[in-house]
């Protein structure tokens, strides 16, 4: 199983609902930008379907045990912590953890998959820097690697592109379309309305606690539904470099 | 280095071991020391060795390595290098329990009276905590209550001394709490070093979980830590270590604050590596320690905590100078 499953999911924070009447299906080899403007639910879909807070309804994720979920789906939270001064390599490692038996050292097959990632998101030349005293930006990169190091079917990243130069942005959506198209499912919420139509399959747009829109980014990101739900006036065209998404300026 | 550092650590931990034993006012000679404590032929000489030094150069080594590793791991959970054991309020309650027993004159009514009332106190402090803290609180609540819990024993010690009709108990109060190894005895090794090899196996099984708390609490989750057992565990372990070390020695500081942020670097920082080094490392600070009360004063009786926080303080200042120099 590699896809998501929500079914009547809910979420309470204190007496009203964040979320309610949610039912999504997300499948391998779909790559889902999770949109919606601030307080919207994203973040609260996302730790709520893999059980890090409490939900009603049912999700497909929270249902398994916390080490067989470890080894289902990895989580990149929205605060980029590093709390030691490892170097880069060691960081990454962490994401082998669910893998490993206690006490256990990285195996071939772990080391296999640090390496993979570390190439995937070019890092080789940082393995032996230490973690903490990189760049917020290259520290978002090595926190992102160490999610793909987890090598799990399904990849979960609380805005993964914040932070990060217009190079890196784009080759992070490059190697997260990557990830689907090799059959794994990734969901990703964003704010950037361009990156999301260029490189996501699908967009789910949350609002009012519930879905607003939910397709291919042709038929998601029409002038009603940006007006509606995030204010703005957008130019959208299909060219021949890809759709293309330019918001514009504030609905009144 | 990193892999030299346990069997260096180790082999200095033997040797001050070795010298703990050899050192010490009786003056015998280190040939005739070690022949009466493994010979046992020598009357007066295997007395000194057997019911003097060796119980002292045990304890050192126990309280070390307990103070050591919860140091460690109270870092490790709380992801701050100024954590120390005492943070959850375990030894100031542990002292409360003692100052009791030496006030109420419950500590002359048979040897274990005074370490027994001190992990009592260490017992209600851990139940404190977790009725505070709740079930289900991140590192914040249970930091909080370790401060309400410190700072409320520590009020209560100051209100026994204040109201102590006997200067002599007073006295003999203060002493304690300074923290010593002085006149200790193989019963309070047998009582010690359970409570502190259990609290040890606890938190060593936790070091998969330290590491992957460097990511933050929520990464650490979805990476299948339960961080409510964690949680408890931690301070079961932290409590049960500090518990007993305090009950059997006093308060001594700095040595959970010191030893885990001078080993961090030559460990890689990782937690989990940290808690071993930590551990021996400890004991060979408090061994060290413990030789020199011997040796700079002998006739005065320096306190062993006395001279832990002397030597710490500085130490620790100097660090943080380091710390600064590198823009961290």
């Amino acid at each position: 199983m590699s896809g998501l499953e929500l079914q009547d999911f809910a979420v309470a924070r204190g007496p009203c609902d964040v979320l309610r009447d949610i039912s999504l299906s997300v499948r391998g080899g779909e790559f889902v930008g999770l949109l919606g403007p601030n307080g919207a639910g994203k973040t609260t879909l996302m730790r709520g379907a893999l059980g890090l807070m409490a939900h009603r309804g049912q999700s497909s994720l929270s249902a398994l045990a916390p080490a067989q979920r470890a080894r289902t789906a990895a989580w990149l939270p929205q605060a980029r912590e590093i709390a030691w001064p490892v170097t880069v390599d060691t960081l990454i490692a962490l994401g082998r953890l669910p893998h490993m038996g206690s006490g256990q050292r990285p195996g071939p097959a772990d080391q296999a998959a640090i390496d993979s990632a570390i190439d995937r998101m070019g890092l080789q030349a940082f393995r032996s820097r230490i973690a903490t005293q990189l760049s917020g930006g290259e520290q978002a990169r090595v926190l992102i690697t160490r999610a793909l190091a987890q090598a799990t079917p399904l990849l979960m990243v609380d805005e993964p592109a914040a932070g990060l130069d217009p190079a890196h942005q784009i080759g992070l959506m490059e190697t997260l379309a990557a990830e689907a198209r090799d059959g794994r499912t990734v969901i990703a919420s964003m704010h950037d309305l361009g990156l999301a139509a260029r490189f996501c399959t699908r967009l789910v747009v949350l609002w009012r606690g519930g879905i607003a829109a939910d397709g291919p980014p042709e038929q998601v990101l029409t002038p009603d539904l940006l007006a509606r739900v995030f204010h703005i006036r957008a130019y959208y065209a299909q060219t021949d470099h890809g759709p293309i998404c330019q918001p514009l300026g504030v609905v009144p | 280095m990193t892999r030299l550092l346990l069997p260096i650590l180790s082999l200095l931990v033997a040797g001050l071991f070795a010298a703990s034993l050899l050192i010490g006012p009786a003056g015998l000679s280190p040939v005739d020391s070690l022949a009466a404590l493994i010979r046992g032929d020598r009357l007066a000489e295997t007395l000194v060795m057997r019911e003097i030094r060796l119980p002292r150069a045990l304890l050192a080594v126990l309280v070390g390595a307990a103070l050591g590793l919860a140091g460690a791991a109270m870092q490790g959970y709380l992801r701050n290098p100024l954590a120390e054991p005492g943070l959850i309020g375990v030894s100031g309650s542990a002292a409360l329990g003692a100052v009791l027993a030496l006030q109420t004159g419950f500590a002359g009514a048979y040897l274990f009276a005074l370490p027994l009332s001190a992990l009592a106190g260490a017992v209600v402090a851990v139940l404190l905590i977790l009725m505070l803290a709740g079930a289900r609180g991140g590192s914040i609540t249970l930091i909080l209550a370790g401060i309400a819990v410190s700072a409320l024993a520590g009020a209560l010690t100051s209100l026994v001394l204040n109201l102590s009709p006997n200067p002599f108990a007073a006295s003999e109060i203060v002493f304690w709490m300074m923290g010593s190894l002085v006149d200790r005895s193989m019963d309070h090794v047998l009582l010690a070093a359970p409570f502190i090899a259990l609290g040890a196996l606890v938190l060593l099984t936790q070091a998969r979980a330290l590491d992957a708390l460097t990511l933050g609490e929520d990464a650490a989750a979805s990476m299948g830590v339960h961080l409510a057992r964690l949680r408890l565990l931690l301070v079961l372990g932290v409590a049960s270590m500090v518990g007993a070390a305090t009950a059997v020695a006093g308060a001594i500081g700095f040595v959970g604050l010191v030893v885990p942020h001078v080993l961090r670097p030559l460990v890689g920082a990782r937690p989990s590596a940290l808690l071993p080094a930590s551990a021996i490392g400890g004991a060979a600070l408090v061994l060290m320690a413990d030789i020199a009360v011997r040796l700079i004063l002998p006739e005065r009786d320096l306190k062993l905590g006395v001279l832990t926080a002397l030597v710490g303080a500085p130490l620790f200042l100097h660090l943080i100078y380091k710390t600064r120099a590198q823009g961290l």
